[in-house]
């Protein structure tokens, strides 16, 4: 718990610094972040590469490794389904729209501004983004209600890079590779899963 | 997609050539926690300065928010039920 404290403290204070500082005094590229995430990618590869554990579990677990991002599409579409009576300017079909982006924000918000406009498209930018900054910070919470699928779940597209490390450290290793599968299939799955709803 | 593959990969490769090093590996969990901060922190810099963001996060946020967390929270449900019917043994294997 003041692990994830201190995460939220990190975030927060990057907002603020990336809101007050001038970028023409001090700029910080986006690239940056970019190579931050590559570096923890491989020192979880690493982690994985040491304890082969990991393949047995993919072995043993066969055909139910499915059963993750089909788990994963079912609870957000429901739960979409389920606010979208609370907007009266945001049709149910938008609503599904938005949730089928599962956190995958950039590629999900172009689709939908494109098809539906602009307004539409940053309610799909912010909540994709949201969604992935609910699973960075929210981790060990959701482990400790839902289980130890639930950040995984949680991140959906974004569960196989950016909220990769953060699932790793809250539901172990062994879930590693589930995560990388659930989010491949979703990544792979939305361009499709939002245009059909639209 | 391919570039983050391929830091997976890699460093799959070296963690399996290392994997007797005890003692590189002890000092693994704190390079990757200051690691996710530092990312965290870049993430927020970036979500700070993109004035689309900033600008709407009062209105517009409230519904996104509203979204995501019922998405979150929907999945998560699902997930749980996934896991207590199909995941009980992964749960068993760590210690």
């Amino acid at each position: 718990m003041k692990s994830s404290i201190i995460i939220v403290i990190f975030f927060a204070l990057g907002i603020l610094l990336g809101y007050l500082i001038d970028e023409s005094i001090f700029y910080v590229s986006d690239d940056l972040s970019t190579y931050a995430l590559h570096f923890l990618l491989f020192l979880i590869g690493i982690s994985i590469g040491c304890d082969l554990k990991v393949f047995r579990i993919i072995k043993k677990l066969h055909y139910r490794i499915l059963f993750v991002p089909l788990a994963v599409i079912i609870g957000t579409l429901l739960g979409v389904a389920a606010v979208s009576v609370l907007f009266e300017d945001i049709t149910l079909n938008e609503c599904l729209a938005i949730g089928s982006g599962f956190g995958y924000y950039s590629l999900s918000s172009i689709y939908i501004t494109k098809v539906s406009g602009e307004v539409l498209g940053v309610v799909a930018l912010l909540s994709n983004i949201i969604r992935e900054i609910i699973t960075l910070v929210a981790s060990p919470l959701l482990v400790k209600y839902f289980g130890k699928l639930a950040p995984i779940a949680s991140g959906g597209a974004t569960s196989m890079d950016t909220t990769l490390p953060i699932i790793t450290r809250y539901s172990g290793k062994e879930f590693a590779v589930i995560s990388v599968f659930s989010g491949t299939v979703l990544t792979i799955i939305v361009p499709f899963m939002v245009t059909m709803f639209l | 997609m391919n570039t983050v593959l391929l830091c997976l990969i890699l460093g799959g490769v070296l963690g399996y050539i290392i994997r007797e090093k005890k003692n590189f590996l002890k000092h693994l969990d704190k390079i990757t926690f200051i690691s996710v901060l530092a990312l965290l922190f870049l993430l927020g810099f970036s979500v700070g300065r993109n004035p689309v963001i900033i600008r709407n996060l009062h209105n517009i946020g409230l519904q996104a928010l509203i979204l995501s967390v019922a998405a979150v929270l929907g999945s998560a449900i699902v997930s749980f039920v996934v896991y207590k019917l199909f995941f009980k043994d992964i749960k068993a294997d760590e210690k």
